[in-house]
């Protein structure tokens, strides 16, 4: 398969970006986008050119280090996967490709297709952690989680971070990733004792480091690689509204 | 409780509570409307009660602080949400699967609202309420501001009135069927259950209050030919 690629690229931060075309040839059906990427880059080196700057890690869907908004689509075509879990097969043969950074005022480009995602990271050390003394390791099962909770915690606890939801959002708004790291703290016995000002904390580093507010389009769930549903936003709410009204 | 009203989910908490007294306002409207339909005597018997009394003042300012601090925070956050955006737009974009239209155009979706009510509060508040207010007794129309039934059908018999009215609803109906949910979403009453049947709820109750409106506008004009 041959495509043509309309990639973003930038010096640096400060530089100013533009895109650039590239061809690709004789790409199997079975690379995935990232390899394809790899490809390019090689072709890039014998020329003699600077490859294309792309964050990646795992490449099995776990990491939440690849990001990318290829043809108009955080993670790319499909739903569910991350562009690492993306395979040249989603497109045809002769496709122009536009690959783009995460855009976001709070997620600054670096490099190219690289942004800065450390936003993340101080949202997490605000609150998204458990202080109380949780004590040795305990017996497996000695305290009784209904399946229900655990089911909600763990599909709150598949957010990989990686900021798909951010991108997507018209508002630029971290409520989704927020969401899914108070709700699943919150599900279980450990985590729920500090809920509320986990909720209060985590929020105002949010609206701190720029991120905008949630409208409520579900657009970051759409296109969420882990599909975290918003039903956590309106847990995440609850329950910053309660710790609000109790203050 | 200080400061809850800086943070982003305090601001949209506004919205959602102004947002669903504005709805509770229409929903007595659309009643207050339908007497029309049945006996122009009781309609002037309503307007006659929410003349110039105190009571029915309260209730005005009550009404429009709601509207204002509605439109107030939609003005600050979809500016706010805007910015935190970044300068660079996405130069190619797609409609994400299962996201409303009317989910991302609120804010345009409210100035057709404002702009319709503007012409509605000259069309019926200036002629009624506001004659009434500053003690005259004949309106713009040199009608009598207690004959709400004949300044009503007056207006209604104008086919551009009409349009413009109908317009404005179907700006309202898509403002609703996102606003409903959202504002139960806004205050955390929501869950993977509830999602579909509130947005079912929402379609539901938009369709009714705005077609009630609707209806009526039309039987108005009907009768008037
Ligand atoms: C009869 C008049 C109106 C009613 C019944 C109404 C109702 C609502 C409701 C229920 C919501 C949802 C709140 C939430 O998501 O928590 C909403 C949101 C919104 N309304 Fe209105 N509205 C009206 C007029 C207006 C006007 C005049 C504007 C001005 C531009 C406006 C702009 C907005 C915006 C921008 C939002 C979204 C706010 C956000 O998601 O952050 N609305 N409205
Ligand atoms: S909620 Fe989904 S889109 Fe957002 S950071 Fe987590 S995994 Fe990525
Ligand atoms: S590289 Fe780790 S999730 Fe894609």
């Amino acid at each position: 398969m041959n495509f043509k690629l309309k990639i973003w690229r930038q010096a640096n931060a400060k530089a100013q970006g533009r895109f650039e075309t590239y061809e690709v040839k004789d790409i199997s059906a079975d690379t995935s986008f990232l390899e394809m990427l790899d490809i390019l880059n090689n072709n890039l080196i014998h020329e003699g050119k600077e490859p294309v700057a792309f964050d990646h890690d795992c490449r099995e869907g776990i990491c939440g280090m690849c990001s990318l908004h290829i043809n108009g689509e955080a993670h790319g075509p499909d739903t569910e996967i991350t562009t690492c879990q993306l395979h040249m097969r989603k497109f045809h043969d002769g496709d122009t490709i536009t690959i783009e950074p995460w855009r976001s005022a709070a997620f600054p480009v670096i490099k190219d297709l690289v942004v800065d995602r450390h936003a993340f990271d101080k949202i997490m050390q605000a609150g998204g952690f458990i202080s109380v003394n949780t004590g040795g390791v305990p017996d497996a099962n000695t305290t009784p989680i209904p399946r229900a909770d655990a089911e909600e915690s763990m599909d709150a606890a598949a957010c990989i971070g990686c900021g798909a939801c951010v991108a997507t959002c018209k508002n630029g708004s971290a409520m989704l990733f927020v969401a899914a790291r108070v709700s699943s703290l919150a599900k279980l016995p450990q985590g729920k004792v500090e809920t509320l000002s986990r909720a209060k904390a985590m929020i105002a580093k949010m609206d701190e480091l720029g991120f905008g507010g949630c409208t409520n389009t579900r657009a970051c769930e759409a296109e969420c690689p882990k599909g975290v549903s918003i039903s956590h936003i309106a847990r995440l709410n609850r329950k910053f509204l309660t710790a609000k009204f109790k203050d | 409780m200080a400061n809850i009203f800086t943070s982003s989910i305090g601001k949209k908490l506004i919205m959602s509570i102004t947002g669903a007294f504005l709805i509770l306002f229409l929903t007595f409207h659309m009643i207050m409307n339908g007497a029309l339909v049945f006996s122009d005597e009781a309609y002037d018997a309503i307007v006659r009660f929410l003349g110039a009394n105190w009571y029915a003042l309260v209730g005005t300012v009550i009404l429009a602080a709601g509207v204002v601090f509605h439109f107030v925070y939609a003005i600050i956050l979809t500016l706010g949400n805007h910015k935190a955006r970044g300068n660079i737009r996405y130069a190619e974009t797609k409609r994400e699967r299962g996201v409303e239209w009317s989910s991302k155009n609120m804010f345009v979706l409210g100035l057709v609202v404002i702009l319709g009510l503007l012409l509605h509060l000259f069309n019926f508040w200036y002629n009624m309420q506001w004659t009434e207010i500053i003690g005259a007794h004949t309106n713009s129309l040199g009608m009598s501001p207690t004959d709400g039934a004949d300044l009503v059908r007056y207006v209604f018999s104008h086919p551009g009135y009409v349009i413009a009215y109908i317009i404005w609803l179907v700006g309202l109906w898509f403002h609703l069927t996102h606003g409903m949910w959202s504002m139960m979403q806004t205050v955390g009453w929501n869950s993977k259950v509830w999602m579909k049947r509130l947005k079912c709820i929402s379609y539901i109750l938009s369709t009714i209050i705005v077609g009630a409106f609707m209806l009526i506008l039309i039987i108005l004009y009907v009768q008037s030919l």
